[in-house]
């Protein structure tokens, strides 16, 4: 029983990351249907921000942490934005291009990353208040876990705001659903594009930091978690927040419950099969909506 | 001088050109109607116009400026509003949503635009917290053309209005257009092939076929024979 609540809390605590990892993917997938494959490396720039504050500016491991989140936020939603301005936006509507292309920026990144820390790995120190764990019916919750998990919470509800009541997440939502319409009516896709870019890969580096404090990191921290959470995007359904939700909460428990009761390369393969087959009941994902037009 | 000039342009998808050398003029205050059987080109004449389609040739100017170069949203906020064919609204915003998004998409919203186009379509007030993707063919028109208008634009340009819609609906917007043109002199230029519709609307009409106009005239002094061989009827 316990073992078991314990993969419940496991399979949330990698949920959460996922989803953050899942949410900015859905939105330049759903929005610009551009496939970057060099998501995984926001994710890697977030998370050796909170090391190169602590290392080269000899910042305390808590304000790193709290500071690293911001600046994170920062870089990589800049480094996103420069990439779909100077790269994407050119190669519109060549999925393949694109596909190639962000590749190229992924590993590219990647070799950067090598050649300023160094190939091996590097550990980000956890601050004192981050130490330790509660113990709730005999599961052992560490705080930085819960930390992850609180910090996930308020950043999906603050998005989910935003989306909803804020004029620029309207504005996203409409380019999204109909980028032609939105056009001749006078909004710019273009600029809500930088938007989007910027949201989304500024999700990439906070999860890079949350990732930063469960283990150690190097220039492949990101690509971990890239396949997961593009299978979070087609299950949960392209640009539903409600179903990246849902699918990143059972992605990561079905991965914890497989990967406890075989190994971590069994899990991976139950997860994929469960992904097939579900996708021959539901092919538009979670949560599809209903519309009369056959076209929208 | 809000009058659209279209000088021989020429469109094409891919390879595949469709428009070969259209010219047409719509002067301010008039009321223009394009018609044509299906796959002729209007659609894409009407997307060259408001900048979803690039051109291969010639010109286009609004308002004494050439916009050919111009990308949709700019020609949009220079006044342009379109109602596109079929089910143009945003699907998963409500029908208050999709009037929003456009009426701030400047910044501050304007509250009585939005309040005048609810006038003018009172359907819409009781579906405002409704996905639009959930609307009627009919409703869907309406709220398209309300999204349009709340925008105030100097030129309407609508596609097929009538196109899928009960008879009473169509009167409901034939009398919009009308009281629009009519009372605030509002530029427009129509397609259709509800051809009774059409000439009873319009100042002048051109008829396309083959991408190119064949006929054009006063819509006064035209006779229906005479469309009965361009157009299917
Ligand atoms: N996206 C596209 N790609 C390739 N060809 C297209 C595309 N859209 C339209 N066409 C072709 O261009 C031609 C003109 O199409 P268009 O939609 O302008 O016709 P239309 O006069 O508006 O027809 P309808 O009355 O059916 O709306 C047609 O032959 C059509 O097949
Ligand atoms: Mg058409």
């Amino acid at each position: 029983m316990e073992t078991l609540l314990e993969q419940a809390f496991n399979g949330l605590s990698v949920g959460s990351i996922l989803l953050l990892v899942a949410i900015g993917l859905t939105f330049t997938f759903g929005q610009m249907n551009v496939i970057n494959m060099a998501h995984g490396e926001l994710i890697m720039i977030g998370a050796y921000t909170p090391y190169v504050l602590q290392h080269d500016f000899g910042l305390a491991a808590g304000l790193s942490i709290l500071l690293g989140l911001f600046i994170a936020f920062i870089v990589a939603g800049g480094v996103g934005v420069a990439m779909e301005r100077g790269l994407l936006s050119r190669m519109v509507d060549r999925p393949l291009d694109t596909l190639l292309v962000t590749f190229g920026v992924s590993l590219i990144l990647q070799q950067a990353a090598r050649d300023i820390f160094g190939a091996p790995n590097v550990d980000v120190v956890a601050p004192s208040w981050l130490k330790g764990s509660v113990t709730l019916l005999g599961v052992i919750m560490p705080y930085t876990r819960l930390f992850i998990m609180a910090l996930v919470a308020v950043i999906v509800g603050g998005l989910s705001v935003f989306m909803a009541r804020h004029a620029e997440g309207r504005r996203m939502r409409a380019v999204t659903q109909n980028r032609d319409l939105a056009a001749v009516s006078g909004l710019s896709p273009r600029r809500v594009d930088a938007t989007t870019f910027f949201l989304g890969s500024g999700l990439a580096g906070v999860a890079g930091v949350a990732v930063s404090l469960i283990g150690s990191i190097g220039s492949q921290v990101g690509s971990g978690y890239i396949i997961d959470a593009f299978l979070v995007v087609i299950v949960g359904g392209l640009g539903r927040m409600k179903g990246t939700i849902i699918a990143a909460f059972a992605l990561g428990m079905l991965n914890a419950y497989a990967e406890f009761w075989k190994n971590a390369s069994i899990g991976k393969a139950i997860v994929f099969m469960a992904v097939i087959v579900f996708l021959q009941f539901r092919p538009n994902g979670l949560v599809s909506f209903r519309t009369r037009g056959l076209t929208s | 001088m809000s009058d659209i000039i279209i000088n021989d342009i020429h469109a094409a998808y891919g390879r595949t050109a469709v428009l070969f050398g259209i010219s047409l003029e719509v002067r301010e205050g008039e009321l223009v109607c394009v018609m044509g059987r299906n796959g002729v080109g209007k659609t894409t004449l009407l997307n060259a116009i408001t900048g979803l389609m690039g051109l291969t040739g010639g010109s286009i100017s609004f308002d004494g400026k050439d916009i050919s170069k111009a990308s949709a949203s700019a020609r949009a906020r220079m006044g342009i509003g379109y109602v596109p064919q079929g089910h143009a609204v945003f699907p998963q915003l409500t029908t208050r949503e999709n009037l929003q998004v456009v009426n701030e998409r400047l910044g501050k919203p304007d509250k009585e635009a939005l309040n005048e186009v609810i006038d003018l379509f009172p359907a819409l007030a009781s579906l405002m917290n409704r996905p639009a993707g959930l609307l009627s063919g009919g409703q869907a028109k309406q709220l398209a053309i309300a999204r349009a208008l709340i925008t105030r634009p100097k030129i309407l340009i609508l596609d097929e209005p009538t196109e899928g819609i009960q008879p009473s609906i169509i009167h409901q917007i034939e009398d919009t257009i009308n009281d629009l043109h009519k009372a605030t002199g509002m530029t427009m230029l129509l397609v259709e092939q509800y051809v009774e519709f059409a000439l009873r609307l319009a100042d002048r009409y051109a008829v396309m076929d083959g991408g190119r106009i064949v006929d054009t005239g006063d819509t006064a002094t035209a006779e229906m024979d005479r469309f009965a061989s361009l157009i299917a009827i």
